[in-house]
């Protein structure tokens, strides 16, 4: 496998015994190497289920899944799950292990050498930001983000191209929840690597995502698209609801004054000055606050480069 | 000091001058005894605990862990020596063999709930990163599940040896052949027998409650051994 | 201390009996009519007496010592600790050293058998004491109810299932263990039992059907705890036996 693998659903159907309903009705997704892909939806709309198919934890009736162009199911089941990270909400630490062991369970699985573990253990307590003297405590003595945390670490052990998180982040604090985002955003830039991401939580899939699949119940997929051109133009009614009225503010959230083309300034003037840096939606914010027509745009070296106005935010909607 | 107290008192000195008159032969029957015992737990170790954890893994058969503790409770231990007689006859087999249906029971269930109980979460992880049923059992399921499983067979091991005194009454041998034979050992001797048969039980209830604290993992141990105790409604 | 050795009474179970019992076959139905009203009818109501006194006077002294252990935390690590030392005893010896105290009466055998429903019942009333959740008894704490109110609201409601569990494991043990009174008093369903054992060739029938009539008690008993707690805490039943 590559750094970070492609992804295809190729017309997933999956029904549970006993249920009229589909779990998962006629999925299809393309869902391209590095990419960060966010399935949300209500309850009942499949999204944990297409997701446990991919590790084949759960299996599907028809059609299929490819891994670079693989089938799930011709690589052996064991084999697929090593290669593959996994997270889930409620983490599920082996409270028999140190935080170290936890992290080292993979790469011990596929008979790593005992300096390697060690090395890459002490790689990954770094990169999700614990301290190296984590590694030998339990996971008793962890508060809920670092536990999850630690989660995330085990499931980058072995360096695979892909990614699933099964909300990984629903059961922590909104504070908690909010910094480990964060860092999940830059985690994914450093690596590099396919996430498929659950959540009920359409911001987090805003925020989060490159790519948003939105189910609705019986499992069929409303649409399929970039956060923006989901909030610009919401497939139907559904969609519509799903992501909320303000729709427009989640849109200039998820743009930078640097994406807009400014005004040209005139000369000096006393308009309160923002940096290029801040997100539209912040901008306008400040417009209602200060009750003035523009802002003035500086860039990091705290040059002038431009104004903002109420035309300007419209003009990228 | 009432006149049956001290008939009390006298009765306690005489039994415990029996047990300083007699001590190679208490012991001798302390050691059958227990060669009685070890005997039925190996057996019953070596049906029931494979059984309870095959059960727990695969999380099935829980009304046949439920139905293994009521019998383990229910079944006196005299019907089942009494019954196990009419079919191999008096002496040793019969009475292990009974023993060892009765050390089952807690093994049986405390085995299954043990790794039924083991954490969902941490064996889906265990699954979703790729480790193969034994592997999960092994690396995971065991680990957690000991303390669990091994207070089953400490109850077993203790119902066990406190059971044997009554094998005696169908050729069991051990400490329960004095209890039961006031005629030859008189009074003093039944009850410094009897005596015995709690000091012995309460040895190994102390010895297998030591071997538990100490093979119980480190990162479970302020959560299942010394905080919460694990309780099962029947 | 044995009955036999003290020169107890022997029930004739041989003699004037059908060619089924007198060859000792598996089992004579003859017999069991024969001595319904003889043996096996008075074991039994001798049997569930011994039982029935001894859960409830053993959960008369449990259900307040709980109570207070709760209350007072502090308590509850000494009785458990004394608790799952008497379990250890062997019946057979604690009924014998009992005997010098309170000679070869129903006071003795009913003193081991609280003692071992005590064992039994007191974990399991403190354990249910304890099982509401503490965001559940915060609920209550912050609506304003008293300390007693949170006890017979909330606490003993919730404690109930496992109470009734506790009362199944110490009636099936009790009926268990009193079959062991048979060595001290010829009383209860394990005398015809010790009887058969005491000849040189034990008659099969007696033993199975005092032997079966026990377990059927053990089982029974437990039924109808089960059908009480459907009765008493529906809301608990879901999924649990």
């Amino acid at each position: 496998m590559n750094a970070a693998a492609e992804i295809t659903f190729d017309h997933v159907t999956k029904r549970y015994a006993g249920r009229d309903a589909a779990a998962l009705d006629d999925l299809s997704l393309e869902i391209p190497a590095g990419a960060f892909c966010i399935l949300v939806g209500p309850s009942g709309g499949g999204k944990t289920t297409a997701l446990k198919m991919v590790n084949r934890l759960i299996p599907f009736d028809s059609g299929d899944i490819l891994i670079d162009g693989r089938s799930v199911r011709d690589i052996p089941v064991v084999e697929l799950r090593r290669e593959i990270g996994y997270v889930i909400q409620q983490v599920g630490l082996f409270p028999h292990m140190t935080v170290g062991e936890n992290i080292g369970t993979v790469p011990r699985l596929l008979g790593w050498p005992k300096a390697k573990i060690r090395a890459r253990c002490g790689e990954l307590i770094d990169l999700v930001g614990l301290e190296q003297s984590d590694l030998k405590r339990y996971p008793a003595q962890l508060s809920g983000g670092q536990r999850q945390r630690v989660g995330l670490a085990r499931a980058l052990a072995a360096d695979p191209p892909l990614l699933l998180m099964d909300e990984p982040f629903g059961a922590l604090d909104p504070i908690t929840r909010f910094r480990l985002q964060t860092e999940m955003r830059r985690l994914h830039r450093e690596v590099g690597k396919t996430v498929i991401f659950v959540t009920h939580d359409i911001d987090e899939a805003i925020q989060l995502g490159d790519r948003i699949a939105i189910l609705r119940e019986g499992g069929v997929l409303a649409q399929y698209d970039t956060p923006d051109a989901i909030l610009a133009q919401p497939a139907d009614d559904f969609v519509a609801k799903f992501i909320g009225e303000d729709r427009a503010l989640r849109r200039l959230a998820l743009k930078r004054l640097s994406d807009v083309k400014l005004s040209p300034t005139n000369g000096a003037d006393q308009q309160p000055r923002v940096s290029i840096e801040t997100t539209v939606r912040n901008a306008v914010s400040l417009l209602l606050e200060t009750k003035t027509d523009h802002l003035l745009v500086e860039d990091d070296n705290g040059q002038v480069v431009g104004a903002f106005r109420f035309s300007d935010a419209g003009a990228l909607l | 000091m009432t006149v049956a107290d001290a008939a009390n008192l006298h009765t306690f000195v005489d039994a415990l001058q029996f047990i300083v008159d007699r001590p190679g032969f208490l012991a001798t029957k302390a050691l059958e005894q227990l060669a009685l015992s070890g005997a039925a737990l190996a057996i019953a170790l070596a049906v029931a605990l494979p059984l309870g954890v095959a059960l727990g893994h695969l999380h099935r058969g829980s009304s046949v862990a439920i139905a293994a503790s009521i019998i383990g409770r229910g079944l006196p231990s005299l019907v089942l020596i009494a019954a196990f007689l009419t079919v191999l006859g008096i002496g040793f087999v019969n009475n292990m063999v009974a023993l060892a249906v009765l050390g089952s029971g807690p093994i049986l269930t405390n085995s299954f709930d043990a790794v039924d109980r083991v954490d969902r979460d941490a064996v889906e992880a265990a699954r979703g990163m790729g480790m193969t049923d034994p592997q999960i059992l092994r690396r995971v399921e065991l680990p957690l599940a000991l303390p669990l499983l091994f207070t089953g067979i400490r109850v077993a091991a203790v119902t066990i040896v406190a059971t044997a005194p009554i094998a005696a009454i169908a050729g069991g041998g051990g400490l329960g052949d004095i209890i039961v034979n006031q005629a030859s050992y008189r009074l003093s001797g039944v009850l410094g027998a009897s005596l015995c048969v709690m000091l012995l039980s309460a040895v190994v209830f102390a010895a297998l409650t030591g071997v538990q604290i100490a093979m119980t993992p480190r990162g479970v141990r302020r959560t299942r051994v010394i905080g919460e105790p694990q309780r099962r409604e029947l | 201390m044995s009955v036999l050795a003290a020169g107890g009474p022997v029930i004739p179970t041989f003699g004037k009996g059908s060619s089924c019992v007198t060859g000792d076959h598996t089992f004579c139905w003859d017999w069991v009519r024969g001595h319904w009203h003889d043996t096996l009818g008075p074991a039994l109501v001798q049997h569930i007496e011994l039982t029935a006194i001894a859960v409830a006077i053993g959960f008369a002294i449990a259900f307040p010592l709980a109570l207070l252990a709760h209350r007072f935390q502090r308590l509850e690590q000494p009785f458990g600790i004394f608790s799952a030392l008497l379990y250890t005893i062997p019946s057979l010896a604690l009924f014998q050293f009992l005997v010098p105290f309170t000679g070869l009466t129903v006071t003795t055998v009913e003193v081991a058998l609280v003692a071992y429903t005590l064992v039994i019942l007191f974990p399991n009333i403190t354990a249910g004491l304890h099982s509401p959740p503490e965001e559940v008894l915060e609920a209550a704490r912050g609506m304003g109810l008293t300390r007693l109110q949170v006890l017979m609201r909330v606490e003993l409601p919730l404690a109930t299932p496992a109470i009734i569990g506790g009362l199944r494991i110490a009636v099936v043990s009790t009926v268990a263990i009193a079959t062991i009174a048979a060595f001290l008093l010829p009383k209860g369903l394990g005398y015809p039992i010790f009887l058969a054992l005491k000849e040189p060739t034990p008659f099969k029938t007696e033993i199975y059907s005092a032997g079966a009539l026990a377990v059927a008690l053990a089982l029974s008993c437990d039924a109808a705890l089960v059908g009480l707690r459907r009765l008493v805490v529906p809301w608990a039943s879901k999924g649990v036996a």
